[in-house]
C-alpha cells in the first residue's frame, strides 16, 4: 500500500491502532471459517466513531476496500479481508455506553461482547436475548452483521429483534443513524434491512440494544430416544400441542459422543437427544413441562430428565455448546454446515444424510435447532486421506442443495459470506438477486464495503439489468419490440 | 428524484388506447373507470385495475411504469387516507382478486398468504389448526395482508409477539420495472440475502407493490385470557405502573394505558395461557398495582384503539413513539397543548411507547397547531408523530415527520428500486 496512505492512516488511529507487519496480520487474515485466507495490506483498530468515518473517507476516496471486523469467530468467511483493502477492526470499540432499565435498553459500541451485555444488565434480573454458541468472544458488531441467532431464538427472536437502531458510518464516509430509541421511526426500516447484512452496507459504530427481563422460572428437560426420528416426533408433538419453548435443541449419536468425549455433560448414549427449555410464569412452566413430559414419553422417549438445579441445566447446555467445537475430539477435520429445513422435513432429510453419509463412507454428526428446522450438521473427514476433504465438501453441499429442495434456506444463522455465495443463486433467482443488489446500489454504489461476499456476482450501480422479459403487451401479441 | 411529469395533460385519443392496452393484460372486464369512493388521500384516480394473479399485477404496474403513469396500490382500503396525498395518481391496482392462503404448514408453524386475502379470513383460516399471525391490526374485517404491511399497522400483541417486521419472514414484492423478487422465504430462521421483507413492512408501497408474503405463526393460547384494568390516580402513576409490569416477570400479551381528557387514566393487562398461570400472573399483577384500583371495564378494553377511529369527522388521529418511561410525560404535553386549544383528546398507548391520540375541536386550525407543537415536543424527546387523519378543512401537514440523517439513503433507495416514481409519488416520508 502506498506510504502516503498509510501515513495517514497512523495520523488518524496513532502507530498502535495500525498493523502492518506481515506476521501481526496473519492473525486477520481468516475469521472462524479457516479454510479461505487472505492478506489484508492493513489492519486498523479505531477506538471512536470519528476515527471509523475518517478511515472510510480514505478508503473512499482512494478506491480502498475495506473489512469490518468484529471478533472474527463468523463461520462463513463474511470477516475474510480483500488483498487490495484493509480490515477495519472494532475490538477496540469496546464500551456499553449506556444502560437504561426503565426502557430496556442499551447502547454499546461494536466492539462488546455479546456475554458482556448480560453480564452487565443481569444484577436488575434482564438479559440479552439473542445467545450464539459463541456468545462469549462474538462482538455485537459481528452479530448486527451476521444477524446471529442462538438456541433461544425460536422464542425471543434474531439479532435483528433486539437491535432498535445502529449507528452506521456508510461507505462514502457519512454517519447516519437507523432506526432509533423508540419503536417505528419514519421512513423505511432501514435498521432492519442493515442487520444481516453481512458488513456490506458500511459500518456500524454504535447499536441501541434492547434487553428482556429473565423470566421468573427456566426450566430444561433433557430426553433419550432410540433415534432422531422419535426424537423428531416428540418436537412434532410439542409444537402440535401450542406449547412454544424458549428452546429445543436435537443431537445424533455421534453429537452426543463428540460432546460427552470434550465436556462429560453425562448425557445418555442414545440415537437422539433433546433438550427442550420452557421458561415464564412458574405456573405455566410446572404445567407444560408435564405435558412436555408425557410428549417425550408417548413418543418412546427412554431417559427424561429435568435438570434439578441451576448446575445441572449449565451441563445439560453445556455439552449442546460445546458440540461443534467437540467433534474435533473425534475427527481431525470437520465442516459446519448450516442449513434450515421447515421443521416437518426432518425425517425425511435425516434418512437421507445417513443414506448419502453411508454411501460416501464420510461421517456426519448432527446438531439442530429442532424448534425451527435449522440443520447444524458436522462433516468428519481427514484431510490426510486423499479425497476425503472434496467427499466431505461435495457432501455438505448437498445438504444444503436438500435443504433449498425442501423450501428451506442454505443459512440459518452463520451467513452466506464467502462461503455460500455461489449457493444463493441456487436458493434465489436473477431477478431476486438483482433486487437485492439494488438496495445494496443505494448504501454502497463503489462496492467497498466487504465487496464480493454474499452475492455469487457483484453488479457496476448504475449499469441497467441485463435481464430481458418479453413485455406483457408482447407476448398478448399487443405491441412489438422495436 | 422522479420526474414530476404528469400524464394528466395526455391527450384523448392517446390515453384511450393506452387503457386498451391495460385491458389487454387484464380482461376489459378487471379495468374500470375510477368513481369517486376510490380516491387516495383525497386525489382521484382515473382508472381501478384488478389483476388476477402477481404475474398480472406485476404486467399492470409495468406497463403503467413504461407509460410514465401514477399508480397506488390498495388492499382493503381502510387506510387509504395515511399519508401524504399522492402528487400524481392515475391508476388505483387493487389486490382484491389476490385473496388466497397458498400454505398453511402448520405443524411448521408457518403461512404464505396473498396481499389481498383479509386478516379475518387468514387469522379464521389459521384458527383452524389453533394458530394464528400475533398480530391484531385495525379493523380485521377488512384490512388485508398487504395493506397492514406497508402501513405497519399493530396493535398490543406486538409487546409480546413484535411488529410485523418480525413476524414476517418471506415477502414477494412487484417492482415497477415488472420484476417479481422474493425475499426471506418460508422457514421461520434464514439469513440467506438481504431482509426486503422487512424494507417492504412500513414503506406505504413505495419501493414495490407486496404480493404475497410468508410468516411466522403462534398458537392461539387455548384457554382464552384474562384482563385486568387498573385506575391510575395520575399520568406518572398510570406510567409507573406500566414500567412496574414492564419490569417484571410476568408474561402478559397485552399491556396498555388510556388517557382522555374526561376521564381518570387506566392501565389495561392481558394474560393468556394455562388456567393456572393466568391465575398466578393475576396475582402478581394485583401486586405490582398497589398504587392503583382496580376495576371492571364494561368494554373489550383492547377494542379501545380502533374505538378511537369512530366518527372521525371532527377528529385528527395520530400515532406517536416514545420511550416507554416518557408515556406520562408525553401525555401531559398532549393535556397542556389541548387545553390550550379547547380541544378535547383520548390516548390509547401500548407499554412499548406506541400510541394513538384522538383529538377533536371543531376548529380544525387549532388541531392543526397542536398537532405540529406536539410532533416538534416528541422529536425533541427521542419520539415521532404521524398523523394518519386530519379533519375535513385542516391544512395540509406532512404526515409523517422527520426521517432524520438517513433520508438521503431513503431516497437512494427509492431511486434504485422506483425510479421513475411510479408508486404512490409523494406519499411517504420527505416527499418519497
Amino acid at each position: 500500500m502506498d506510504a502516503r496512505i498509510l501515513q495517514e492512516f497512523r495520523a488518524i488511529v496513532g502507530e498502535p491502532g495500525l498493523i502492518t507487519s506481515s506476521e501481526q496480520l496473519h492473525t486477520y487474515e481468516c475469521d472462524g471459517l479457516t479454510n479461505f485466507r487472505v492478506m489484508p495490506q492493513a489492519v486498523l483498530l479505531p477506538d471512536s466513531t470519528e476515527q471509523v468515518q475518517k478511515i472510510v473517507r480514505v478508503c473512499h476516496r482512494e478506491r480502498i476496500p475495506f473489512v469490518a471486523r468484529g471478533s472474527g469467530t463468523g463461520l462463513s468467511g463474511g470477516a475474510l479481508p480483500v488483498a487490495n483493502g484493509i480490515v477495519i477492526s472494532l475490538a477496540r470499540m469496546n464500551r456499553i455506553l449506556e444502560v437504561d432499565f426503565p426502557n430496556a435498553r442499551v447502547v454499546v459500541e461494536p466492539g462488546v461482547l455479546n456475554l458482556d451485555v448480560t453480564v452487565r444488565v443481569s444484577p436488575k434480573g434482564y438479559f440479552y436475548a439473542p445467545d450464539p454458541s459463541s456468545q462469549s468472544v462474538c462482538s455485537i458488531g459481528g452479530n448486527v452483521a451476521e444477524n446471529s441467532g442462538g438456541a433461544h431464538c425460536l422464542k425471543y427472536g434474531f439479532t435483528t429483534t433486539h437491535v432498535l437502531g445502529v449507528e452506521v458510518v456508510l461507505p462514502d464516509g457519512s454517519l447516519v443513524h437507523l432506526g432509533g430509541r423508540t419503536l417505528d421511526a419514519p421512513g423505511y426500516d432501514l435498521s432492519g434491512v442493515f442487520v444481516g447484512s453481512e458488513g456490506t452496507l458500511g459500518v456500524t459504530t454504535k447499536v441501541i440494544l434492547r434487553i428482556v427481563k429473565r423470566p421468573e422460572c427456566i426450566q430444561t428437560l433433557l430426553a433419550a430416544f432410540p433415534s432422531t426420528r422419535e426424537a423428531g416426533a416428540a418436537v412434532s408433538g410439542i409444537i402440535g400441542a401450542s406449547i412454544v419453548p424458549a428452546a429445543i435443541e436435537m443431537m445424533d449419536n455421534l453429537a452426543i459422543q463428540a460432546a460427552e468425549a470434550a465436556v462429560h455433560a453425562n448425557y445418555p448414549n442414545c440415537g437422539g437427544l433433546l433438550l427442550v427449555e420452557l421458561d415464564g410464569p412458574t405456573a405455566e412452566v410446572d404445567a407444560l413441562m408435564e405435558q412436555v413430559d408425557e410428549i417425550c414419553t408417548k413418543c418412546g422417549g427412554t431417559e427424561i430428565r429435568v435438570a434439578q438445579s441451576e448446575a445441572e441445566r449449565a451441563v445439560f447446555w453445556k455439552g449442546r455448546k460445546a458440540a461443534f467445537a467437540a467433534v474435533g475430539r473425534i475427527s481431525p477435520n470437520y465442516i459446519v454446515q448450516d442449513g434450515v429445513i421447515p421443521r416437518t422435513a426432518l425425517p425425511r432429510i435425516m434418512e437421507e444424510i445417513d443414506r448419502l453419509s453411508a454411501e460416501a463412507g464420510i461421517r456426519v454428526a448432527n446438531v439442530f435447532h429442532a424448534g425451527d428446522g435449522n440443520l447444524h450438521p458436522l462433516v468428519l473427514y481427514d484431510r490426510r486421506i486423499e479425497g476425503q476433504e472434496h467427499a466431505a465438501e461435495q457432501l455438505a453441499l448437498r445438504i444444503l442443495e436438500m435443504c433449498i429442495e425442501a423450501g428451506g434456506s442454505i443459512t440459518g444463522e452463520h451467513g452466506v459470506g464467502e462461503e455460500k455465495k455461489q449457493m444463493m443463486s441456487k436458493m434465489f433467482s436473477e431477478p431476486d438477486l438483482e433486487t437485492m443488489q439494488l438496495v445494496r446500489c443505494a448504501f454502497d454504489p463503489l462496492q467497498l464495503s466487504n465487496p464480493n461476499k454474499v452475492f455469487p456476482r457483484t453488479r457496476l450501480c448504475g449499469e441497467k439489468p441485463g435481464r430481458y422479459e418479453p413485455h406483457p403487451l408482447e407476448v398478448a401479441g399487443i405491441a412489438e419490440r422495436f | 428524484m422522479a420526474p414530476a411529469q404528469s400524464s394528466s395533460g395526455a391527450g384523448a385519443t392517446a390515453v384511450d388506447v393506452a387503457w386498451d392496452e391495460l385491458r389487454g393484460l387484464l380482461g376489459a372486464e378487471h379495468v374500470r373507470a375510477a368513481g369517486p369512493g376510490d380516491a387516495v388521500a383525497g386525489v382521484p384516480p382515473r382508472m381501478v385495475a384488478e389483476p388476477g394473479d402477481e404475474k398480472e399485477l406485476a404486467a399492470a404496474l409495468r406497463w403503467a411504469n413504461d407509460a410514465g403513469l401514477a399508480v397506488s396500490p390498495r388492499g382493503g382500503g381502510t387506510k387509504l387516507g395515511w399519508g401524504n396525498p399522492p402528487a400524481r395518481l392515475d391508476l388505483v391496482i387493487s389486490t382484491a382478486r389476490l385473496d388466497s392462503i397458498v400454505e398453511h404448514a402448520w405443524a411448521d408453524l408457518t403461512a404464505i398468504v396473498q396481499a389481498g386475502a383479509t386478516i379475518a379470513k387468514v387469522q379464521q383460516a389459521l384458527g383452524q389448526h389453533g394458530q394464528r399471525i400475533a398480530t391484531d391490526p385495525l379493523w380485521p374485517e377488512h384490512a388485508t395482508v398487504g395493506g397492514i404491511l406497508s402501513t405497519n399497522d399493530s396493535g398490543a400483541l406486538r409487546l409480546r409477539f413484535g411488529a410485523l417486521r418480525d413476524l414476517i419472514i418471506g415477502v414477494t414484492l412487484a417492482l415497477p420495472d415488472g420484476t417479481l423478487a422474493h425475499s426471506g422465504g418460508k422457514v421461520v430462521k434464514n439469513v440467506a440475502g438481504y431482509d426486503l421483507p422487512k424494507l417492504a413492512t412500513g414503506a406505504l408501497s413505495t419501493l414495490g407493490v407486496i404480493t404475497q408474503a410468508a410468516f411466522r405463526l403462534h398458537p392461539v393460547p387455548p384457554g382464552g385470557g384474562r384482563t385486568l384494568a387498573f385506575r391510575a390516580a395520575s399520568f406518572s402513576d398510570a406510567n409507573r405502573l406500566i414500567l412496574a409490569m414492564q419490569d417484571s416477570s410476568l408474561a402478559h400479551t397485552g399491556l396498555q394505558a388510556r388517557f382522555a381528557h374526561d376521564a381518570q387514566a387506566t392501565v389495561d393487562i392481558r394474560f393468556e395461557g394455562t388456567a393456572a398461570g393466568i391465575e398466578a400472573q393475576c396475582a402478581t399483577a394485583r401486586k405490582l398495582a398497589a398504587i392503583a384500583v382496580e376495576t371492571e371495564e364494561p368494554m373489550d378494553v383492547w377494542q379501545a384503539r380502533q374505538a378511537l377511529w369512530t366518527s372521525p369527522e371532527s377528529a385528527a388521529l395520530a400515532k406517536f413513539s416514545v420511550l416507554p418511561a416518557r408515556i406520562s410525560a408525553a401525555c401531559e404535553t398532549v393535556r397542556r397543548f389541548a387545553d390550550q386549544g379547547g380541544i378535547q383528546w383520548k390516548i390509547v398507548v401500548q407499554g412499548t411507547g406506541l400510541g394513538w391520540m384522538r383529538l377533536e375541536s371543531p376548529r380544525a386550525d387549532r388541531l392543526h397547531a397542536a398537532l405540529s407543537a406536539l410532533r416538534a415536543e416528541f422529536e425533541r424527546d427521542a419520539g415521532s408523530l404521524f398523523v394518519a387523519h386530519r379533519p375535513a378543512g385542516m391544512a395540509t401537514m406532512d404526515a409523517w415527520g422527520s426521517p432524520g440523517d438517513a433520508f438521503p439513503l431513503m431516497l437512494g433507495l427509492k431511486n434504485q428500486l422506483d425510479p421513475r416514481g411510479t408508486l404512490n409519488p409523494g406519499r411517504f416520508v420527505g416527499g418519497i
